[in-house]
């Protein structure tokens, strides 16, 4: 059977990993494809890499970091952020990313992800979402989980499933940061909608926080990133603690 | 020199580094005297199966394909391992490279599509060779399935349903998976393709 994914995302500004989103304080932990290199070694079954980039540089440095990891990580890997218009996607694309995720451009033109996915393929159009609890429903956010779109989040995936997206990145803003658990019912109210795989995003401040949500809820994989930067917890830690509460997991 | 062929469906940037890192020489090309000049013939692709056939007959390809391969070892990556079976059906109907005989269909199965993620190896019809990679993780990522006789089938893979993973005919190889994007596994999955089509055994059927 296909093995539940664990995957590291790496926030990337202006060329370097940096640590956390929030525009203050942010701290430079490395060069991005050593890291991914890295993680891959360690056994993550795929990288995420996230552009934080505020210029034009920041992006075209992005393209030749697309590109080394090409040539040196030898799992899968997915680039986001920034990303407005097929162009974006063509351009990643071709400098070697195996995926690129659009969020809040999807949002402005849903035509996005049906031009991405008629043109590359649905196996390369990553539709991520940012959701937020409002009473019984959640909203679909932007601007870094900052602002409220009004739009339903599980119509909205269900939306960029039938417009072709061929996977989502679900990320919980109301557990992002907590470091108490991804966001289960959120993760299962997506996953029960929809037909093609999502992937959970955070919450995540150990190891048991990976079983919890794949025993729980039938994501297909689980991403983290503080945990793994400065080895606070290694994917190989992660995939143990996995295999112990019986997830099927890959062994590296 | 090993050759992949280059006719504009995907990135091959992970391939050729798979082959570099086992030492040997890899040339990115769609020219046929390149092509005819190396030593093995290499299919990646990612995209439809209509498209890329359009995009082989737009480069006059297919001929000189189907010829090569007769002549020397072959492998078709992903969509490329599709494009050995004789028929398509991702868009409507298309004909493949007829190198393996049968078609490529949507997987029918009760689990999600694409059928996207690492997935276990199981080692058909006794296949030596291939014997050390059963019960091994490679990355897969793909709506549709070679549909062929069991005995073209090296490896499958379980989702719901037997996928073909590895296809061979003689010289002929695919792997529906990508060995580049399967870690030192996938390197260790090429290396075995390249010593035994170096042991110069099978002949086209």
């Amino acid at each position: 059977m296909i093995a539940k994914r664990i995957i590291p995302c790496l926030d990337v500004k202006e060329g370097k990993v940096v640590k956390g989103t929030n525009f203050v304080g942010l701290r430079e932990l490395g060069d991005p494809v050593e890291m991914a290199s890295n993680y891959s070694k360690d056994g993550a079954d795929e990288i995420i890499f996230l552009d934080i980039s505020a210029t034009n540089e920041g992006r075209q440095t992005m393209i030749d970091i697309v590109r080394r990891t090409a040539e040196q990580v030898y799992v899968p890997f997915t680039v986001g952020g920034g990303v407005r218009t097929i162009e974006d996607v063509n351009r990643l694309l071709k400098a070697g990313a195996d995926k690129v995720g659009m969020n809040s451009a999807a949002v402005n033109n849903p035509q996005l992800i049906t031009e991405s996915s008629d043109r590359f393929g649905a196996q390369c159009t990553v539709v991520a979402i940012d959701a937020k609890r409002v009473g019984d429903k959640w909203h679909v956010m932007t601007h870094g989980g900052s602002k409220d779109t009004g739009m339903d989040a599980i119509e909205w995936a269900k939306e960029a499933e039938s417009r072709g997206a061929g996977e989502i990145l679900l990320t919980s803003v109301d557990t992002d940061g907590v470091k108490d658990g991804f966001d289960l019912a959120l993760t299962e109210a997506v996953v029960s909608a929809v037909r093609i795989p999502v992937i959970a995003s955070g919450g995540v401040g150990k190891p048991e926080h990976f079983p919890e949500v794949f025993n729980q809820t039938d994501v297909s994989a689980g991403l983290a990133a503080s945990i793994f930067h400065e080895s606070t917890f290694t994917v190989k830690q992660v995939k143990e603690v996995c295999t112990e509460q019986g997830v099927n997991i890959r062994e590296a | 020199m090993i050759a992949i062929v280059d006719y504009g469906m995907g990135n091959v940037a992970s391939v050729r580094t798979a082959f570099q890192r086992l030492g040997y020489e890899v040339e990115i090309t769609d020219s046929i005297e390149r092509l005819e000049a190396s030593t093995h013939i290499i299919l990646p692709g990612v995209g439809s199966f209509q498209a890329a056939v359009q995009e082989i007959n737009q480069r006059n390809l297919a001929e000189p394909l189907r010829r090569l391969a007769k002549e020397k070892p072959f492998l078709g990556i992903c969509l490329g391992m599709q494009l050995l079976f004789d028929k398509g059906y991702e868009n409507g109907s298309s004909n493949g490279l007829g190198l393996i005989p049968g078609e490529v269909t949507r997987i029918e199965t009760e689990y999600i599509l694409p059928h996207i993620g690492w997935n276990q190896l199981q080692i058909e019809n006794n296949n030596q060779a291939f014997a050390p990679f059963q019960d091994k993780h490679v990355y897969f990522v793909h709506s549709f399935q070679a549909r062929t006789d069991q005995q073209y089938l090296v490896a499958t893979a379980d989702y719901g349903t037997k996928v073909p993973g590895i296809v061979q005919n003689g010289p002929v190889y695919g792997m529906q998976f990508h060995p580049e994007k399967s870690g030192e596994v996938g390197v260790d999955l090429l290396k075995v393709f390249m010593e035994e089509t170096n042991s110069d055994r099978g002949q086209l059927a």
